[in-house]
């Protein structure tokens, strides 16, 4: 059972209160980009087994979207944060490195 | 004007705790800068009670001003006050970036009473009982559909549904709180 923090509410919403929302971090490419661009943003997903970015809304709640970075084959949870971020936390990103010092970053 | 009726013309069953729904309440969904000096002068004049912190519920006797997410509150009046406090809302609200919209006939609400009515509750939400705090509104499920519900009293809670789910939360209340359900028997 995934148990995630809401960032906004506070709530530690299970799993099932939530609504998934795939891979966080995405750059969104429109017109006047190229195919090979598109089509990586409509349909290339990461699928690493670590550390993965998500995002999540908290549905049965605030209903607001929000990210999490968890370990896709432990499903430990590392941290939730805000949605309105560019790039993870540097604070997370350094706690991730520390657990998992293989980790390639979030690129 | 037509009479109004609440979804299931407070019907109640007595099991291990007793569960009624508690008939009409006006409901009014307030959303805007939940910070500002406008939207705390708004609830004042609906409730008469300050702007609720995150996630929690502010009473003020028969009215209440409740934290929805970080830009919206649910603002609780008796049924015949929505429209005046609709009204009042909007004067304090003119100017501001804001919605007000009266939900009173789109809302059914529940009352679970006794010693063991948070283990009714228990089966049917995904909350842990051991950190809700007094005077905190918890938006989650119960069973399939969306509820709220916060600590209303002593041994009560008061929980607030969609009407058009309302025979479904009372059939899950029923069950829940049927003799013999308990979770911690004595």
């Amino acid at each position: 059972m995934l148990t995630l923090e809401c960032p906004y509410c506070g709530v530690k919403a299970e799993e099932t209160e939530l609504q998934a929302g795939g891979e966080a971090h995405l750059k969104r490419y429109g017109p006047g980009s190229s195919d090979d661009e598109f089509e990586s943003y409509l349909f290339m997903r990461k699928n690493p087994k670590g550390v993965h970015f998500e995002r999540w809304r908290h549905a049965y709640g605030c209903g607001k979207w929000f990210l999490a970075a968890r370990c896709t084959a432990t499903l430990e949870v590392f941290g939730t944060y805000s949605a309105q971020t560019k790039e993870p936390p540097a604070d997370l990103q350094a706690k991730i490195k520390a657990k998992r010092p293989n980790w390639e970053g979030y690129k | 004007m037509s009479k109004a009726v609440s979804a299931l013309g407070g019907v109640s069953h007595k099991g291990f705790a007793e569960v009624a729904e508690a008939g009409l309440r006006g409901m009014i969904t307030v959303r805007g800068d939940l910070s500002s000096a406008a939207m705390k002068k708004a609830v004042k004049a609906a409730t008469g009670t300050a702007v609720p912190a995150a996630r929690r519920i502010e009473i003020d006797g028969d009215k209440a001003a409740a934290w929805m997410s970080p830009d919206e509150l649910l603002v609780m009046v008796p049924y015949e006050g929505a429209q005046d406090a609709v009204a009042a809302l909007e004067k304090a609200l003119a100017g501001e970036h804001h919605l007000v919209a009266d939900v009173s006939d789109a809302r059914s609400v529940f009352t679970v009473k006794g010693s063991k009515a948070p283990e009714a509750l228990m089966k049917l939400c995904p909350v842990d009982f051991g950190t809700l705090a007094e005077g905190e509104i918890r938006r989650t499920r119960a069973a399939q559909v969306a509820a709220a519900f916060w600590k209303s009293g002593a041994d009560e809670f008061t929980l607030v549904s969609f009407r058009s789910v309302a025979g479904y939360v009372m059939g899950l209340l029923e069950v829940s709180s049927r003799k013999g359900g308990e979770i911690f028997p004595a």
